[in-house]
């Protein structure tokens, strides 16, 4: 099975790869890991809608089979039974796991420019399309060519 | 014998691909007609090389010709014909062999149908795809040969992966690599324009094509692959925001961008040298995306072997096409003059700002992908972006599109009037505030996602049934539908397009917002209520297939005591491959899916069962084909024939 996976790894496409490991067989949270308390489950789902897997690159520990995703929505519901605030756990995992787990960065520091620059660009489209509007209208109309003139005055003969 | 041709074939082509690239480029340089005229035949002759070598890797694996690498690690003997068939693009190499076909099909469609064409700039623009047919060619012989024979070929292939064996993703790839090497067209007509310094109406009218089919196979691959992850994965989601999917993502919305300014190259002459930057972009974004797909650099859920060979190789043709061609445009840019003026309130302006909208979304797309390779390389820190960061930041450009789209399509050209569109447009505007409130009213204590998708899904169908229904004038309801049937196909694709547009943004809204998930230990005989719904777990059984055992339950699902539907998920194990499957069942309806998914045994006794209703899930596959049947109205339009046409017309008089 490893062998198996393993040589998938290196030759499979990757858009089919992407789609093969997350169609492991019965994803993520079990029922016997669900707490019975629908509020604090439905925040334990959320909170780890944002968490990456550690060992899984690119899913997030709600949809992902590995035992450590397992272990951490564990974690998380513990936390929660605990007391703690959705940041807390937040933060209970990031000083464990690293910032590398968070899909969703927290918009400050270097993460600045992700999240602006979306909006940046925006506001730059706009400006250059208003100068640029601008500067058409003070000038005119482009005249047709003599050549164009001539071809209109051939069709309104005809 | 026959992979021995087909190796040498693709040598060959290669070799025609050099002359193509060099000789129809210094003729048209020159004035010699001899020389750009070699660029049609050599066109020709590179598609039948292509072709050959293609269809002799077909045939290598139709036969099971395992003293081919290639064919050993992704075909077994009892793979059925169809997958046989689809193992030859179902790899790496394989996969580009159909990139390169691709390209070459286009590259003679161009010679085929492009009579119409000045010789000069038919000579330039083939030159450009040879040029590009030289770059893959050289990639594939290089770094990625499919026709390496093994020196002690095994008794039978390593793969017969059961996931992979599905229409769905048969098809797939072939949809995908059709649109991305479909921008490769729109890239050489502008490389070709920036060549001549010159761009009219006529070039905005021999892009346009181009670029709608390649965004209509974009669209169709897109789709295809949600829709299979949605009903294969077994979890209900339907995007997973993965670089992957990303990366046939942003071409999709430059190429969208691309097909709406060269409509207002041909109508008015304006907004030409963004035209042809956007037409470099979106091919260079369909180079990213085989770079990002093919290189590994960016891991994503499919980590697989990086290979940095192959890599660099990308990013090296990534450099010389798209680093050349800006290079070109910021040269030659200045000589586009733009002739047509439009005021700040004008089909232009509203078509400038869906440029805007669509590149900057792309942007963010892009930006949200390589940020985590940013924070690697340049931050030394290990960066993960995912759904909520794009849901967050993306999503608002899309809200502003659809607000903007059905103004902007009413306004008239060169000067027009947001009062006067309004006008015509507030049937629409009430209408969809109605079904967002009625939205609210229906849906209880959950956010205003699903309301406000509606209202805007709303707003951009009703908007695009106003604008039809506005091109068939002022007289009585009879008159007007009667002329309703006659308007141009261009007029009939615009709404349909906008109409799936806005099917797909309200499906969207409703399938995250109003999906209804449970998870539960279910005993056999079990009764649980799921929504409006009464599911029953009748029997768990195990089922032998063709090539897999199957733990199959049986499900009846009722509603207020009538029978609803009986569905059969499944657990699969196929022996050859080692491979566990889970098979979702769903039973599809109108308003909504049932999705059931069996999950392990428990040890407690009972099955983990994991169900979903997905509302709305089958209006975003509409929404989708609507989008694409859009293109494909426009695409037969008549001016497009008439264009076609042109070759007729005496030499010397342009398209126009």
């Amino acid at each position: 099975m490893t062998l198996f996976l393993k040589r998938w790894w290196a030759e499979c496409p990757s858009y089919v790869l992407a789609l093969l490991l997350l169609a492991s067989p019965v994803a993520a949270v079990q029922p016997d890991e669900m707490l019975a308390d629908p509020v604090l489950e439905a925040r334990a789902r959320d909170i780890s809608r944002d968490i990456r897997c550690p060992v899984c690159q690119g899913e997030t520990i709600d949809d992902s089979n590995a035992p450590i995703a397992r272990d951490l929505r564990i974690i998380i519901r513990e936390r929660l039974l605990a007391g703690d605030s959705d940041q807390d756990v937040i933060d209970y995992i990031v000083a464990r796991y690293g910032e590398g787990v968070l899909f969703n960065p927290p918009a400050e520091g270097a993460n600045l420019i992700l999240w602006l620059a979306g909006p940046a660009l925006l506001l730059a489209g706009i400006g250059v399309a208003m100068t640029a509007a601008r500067r058409w209208r003070t000038m005119p109309e482009a005249a047709l060519s003599t050549e164009e003139e001539a071809r209109v005055r051939e069709i309104l003969k005809e | 014998m026959i992979v021995e041709l087909g190796h040498f074939a693709l040598i060959l082509a290669l070799m025609v691909a050099l002359v193509q690239a060099t000789l129809p480029l210094w003729g048209a340089q020159r004035g010699d007609a001899r020389l750009m005229a070699l660029a049609g035949p050599a066109a020709g002759l590179q598609l039948v090389l292509v072709a050959a070598s293609f269809a002799a890797l077909t045939w290598a694996f139709v036969v099971s010709d395992f003293s081919l690498a290639v064919v050993v690690s992704n075909s077994h003997t009892l793979k059925p014909m169809l997958y046989k068939v689809s193992g030859v693009w179902g790899n790496h190499e394989g996969s580009l062999l159909l990139w390169v076909l691709i390209l070459a099909i286009y590259g003679a469609a161009v010679a085929a149908f492009g009579g119409g064409l000045p010789a000069r700039l038919k000579a330039r623009v083939l030159a450009v795809q040879g040029l590009i047919g030289v770059a893959f060619l050289l990639f594939l012989l290089l770094t990625s040969n499919p026709f390496w024979r093994l020196a002690l070929p095994p008794l039978d292939g390593q793969d017969l992966n059961p996931l992979l064996q599905d229409p769905g993703l048969a098809f797939h790839p072939p949809f995908l690599y059709l649109g991305y090497v479909g921008l490769s067209m729109a890239f050489s007509f502008a490389v070709a324009a920036l060549i001549e310094g010159r761009v009219d109406a006529a070039w905005g009218r021999w892009v346009r094509p181009w670029t709608l089919a390649a965004w209509v196979f974009l669209t169709i691959g897109i789709a295809l692959g949600s829709w299979w992850a949605y009903y294969e994965l077994g979890w209900g989601g339907f995007w997973f925001w993965d670089p992957v999917e990303n990366a046939s993502f942003m071409p999709w919305l430059l190429a969208a961008a691309l097909l709406h300014s060269s409509i207002v190259v041909e109508k008015r002459e304006s907004l030409k040298a963004w035209t042809i930057l956007l037409a470099i972009m979106a091919f260079g974004f369909s180079l990213i995306g085989t770079f990002i797909v093919r290189s590994g650099v960016i891991t994503s859920v499919h980590a697989f072997a990086n290979d940095p060979e192959r890599g660099v190789f990308i990013l090296m043709i990534l450099g010389l096409f798209t680093g050349g061609a800006l290079i070109l445009f910021a040269l030659r840019a200045g000589a586009l003059e733009a002739r047509g003026v439009f005021s700040l309130v004008s089909r232009e302006s509203a078509l400038v700002a869906n440029n805007i909208l669509l590149s900057v979304a792309a942007f963010v797309v892009f930006i949200g992908t390589i940020w985590p390779l940013v924070g690697t390389m340049l931050l030394g820190r290990d960066l993960s972006v995912g759904e909520p960061f794009f849901n967050a930041a993306f999503t608002p450009f899309m809200v502003g599109l659809a607000l903007i789209l059905p103004v902007g399509a009413m306004l008239a050209w060169k000067r027009g009037s947001v009062e006067r569109s309004m006008r015509s447009l507030i049937p629409a505007l009430v209408l969809a505030l109605a079904l967002g409130a009625l939205g609210f009213a229906m849906q209880t204590g959950r956010s205003a996602l699903g309301p406000v998708g509606l209202a805007l899904g709303a707003w951009v169908v009703f908007g695009a049934l106003t604008d039809l229904w506005a091109r068939t004038g002022r007289e009585g309801v009879g008159v007007r539908l009667a002329r309703m049937t006659r308007l141009p196909r261009a007029d009939w694709g615009k709404a349909t397009a906008h109409l799936g547009l806005g099917v797909t943004i309200f499906a969207v809204a409703a399938m995250m917002a109003w999906k209804l998930e449970d998870i539960r230990v279910v005993q056999e005989g079990e009764t649980f209520p799921l929504g409006a719904y009464d599911v029953r777990l009748d029997k768990v059984e195990e089922v032998a297939g063709p090539n897999y055992t199957s733990t199959m339950a049986t499900m009846t699902v009722t509603r207020g005591g009538a029978l609803v539907a009986v569905l059969n998920p499944e657990k699969r194990i196929y022996p050859v491959a080692q491979m566990p499957t889970t098979e979702a069942a769903i039973d599809y309806g109108f308003l909504r899916d049932i999705y059931l998914v069996l999950g392990d045994r428990q040890q407690s006794g009972g099955w983990a069962v994991r169900s979903y209703i997905e509302p709305f899930a089958n209006w975003l596959w509409a929404g989708c084909i609507l989008m694409a049947l859009g293109g494909v109205l426009s695409l037969t339009d008549r001016r497009y024939r008439v264009a076609a046409g042109a070759r007729r017309m005496p030499a010397g008089v342009p398209a126009e």
